[in-house]
């Protein structure tokens, strides 16, 4: 279900909200500045109780792209069955948007996600760690300009042989 | 040799004993990690029943196993974790590489999957395919197990170095049943 008027209500309590509909999907597209604000507010007035999930896009050398990194936050209402989608644009060098772990303790691991595979920083994330590359990992693997085969990360280990086994 | 035995008794190397007590007893370590695991459950299952060549025995400890199967990719935070277990198990050991995956990374050419395991660790057999069928597991054992008759020492010096310098043969290919058939019985 499209959550038209807590779109509605969304766009009344921040003016700089650009919203746009793509296949019943609503989309919110707000400022990095107040994202946390927004994310308070559907949650605590709007009924948004569960996060669904946070990922990135990067749209490095993506066609009629302004912004490098786009957030998105998939936003359920679970007891109106309501969805929406919540975005926002980071950009280098210093990509760095408020956590929602307070809003939602769901948000941690996701976050974490983002932070491992894109290089966006969470601020006030209580616990900011790289969750499924490893932790001598140095690179943002999702990134557009980080290689597909990779650099080198994967030949990094000692060969054993018969003798030493 | 004017050796007068009686005829329930064999002369043979200690070797060769050995080596035959050792590949009809094969303790398979499953290190399955995807799509291949479920090929080397099916081998094991009763329809291609891995106990007819004596290696039916899975161990899910690398102490009590001698044949390691790395069955499906290996991806670089898994790679560690393949070695220590490698460490753990006992000589004599073996390894097998099931599938186009653990042998050479297959279609995962990204920079999170090991582009084929014997790049970090020794492996004896490599079997093709995405995954392989039961029969080419098996063929593979049985391969593994000429291997080990034909190289099997009991001090283990076909692991030495020296001896891994050395050009090794080419496996003898099984003859196919048919050619077995007519080359012992030209009549048929």
């Amino acid at each position: 279900m499209a959550a038209t008027a807590s779109l509605t209500a969304l766009q009344a309590k921040f003016p700089a909200v650009t919203a746009s509909e793509f296949r019943g999907q609503t989309r919110a597209v707000v400022l990095a500045e107040r994202l946390y604000e927004a994310l308070e507010f559907l949650k605590n007035e709007q009924g948004f109780d569960l996060l669904v999930d946070v990922t990135c896009v990067d749209y490095l050398n993506f066609r009629d792209a302004t912004d490098r990194f786009g957030l998105v936050y998939c936003l359920a209402n679970t007891a109106t069955n309501e969805r929406l989608i919540v975005r926002a644009f980071v950009n280098d060098p210093d990509p760095t948007v408020p956590t929602a772990v307070p809003l939602w303790e769901g948000a941690n691991w996701l976050e974490r996600e983002v932070w491992d595979m894109f290089g966006i920083t969470f601020a006030g994330h209580p616990d900011l760690r790289r969750i499924l590359c490893p932790d001598e990992f140095t690179a943002h693997p999702l990134r557009k300009d980080y290689p597909l085969q990779g650099r080198g990360e994967r030949h990094n280990f000692e060969r054993l042989s018969r003798e030493e086994a | 040799m004017a050796l007068d035995l009686p005829e329930n008794i064999v002369l043979s190397k200690l070797d060769t004993l050995a080596s035959w007590c050792r590949k009809n007893s094969l303790w398979p370590m499953p290190f399955a990690t995807a799509c291949c695991g479920i090929e080397l459950m099916a081998t094991g299952a009763s329809k291609h029943d891995l106990a007819r060549f004596g290696a039916e025995v899975f161990r899910f400890s690398p102490r009590q196993c001698d044949l390691m199967i790395v069955a499906g990719r290996v991806v670089m935070k898994m790679l560690p974790v393949l070695q220590r277990i490698w460490q753990q198990m006992h000589e004599p050991k073996w390894c097998i590489s099931m599938g186009a995956c653990a042998s050479t990374g297959g279609v995962f050419d990204t920079y999170s999957v090991v582009q084929g395991i014997d790049r970090f660790i020794p492996v004896d057999m490599y079997v093709p395919g995405c995954p392989p069928r039961p029969e080419q597991l098996i063929q593979a054992i049985i391969d593994l197990q000429d291997k080990i008759q034909r190289e099997g020492t009991v001090d283990g010096r076909e692991f030495s170095l020296a001896s891994r310098q050395q050009t090794i043969r080419a496996l003898v290919e099984l003859p196919i049943q048919s050619q077995w058939d007519s080359a012992r019985n030209p009549m048929m």
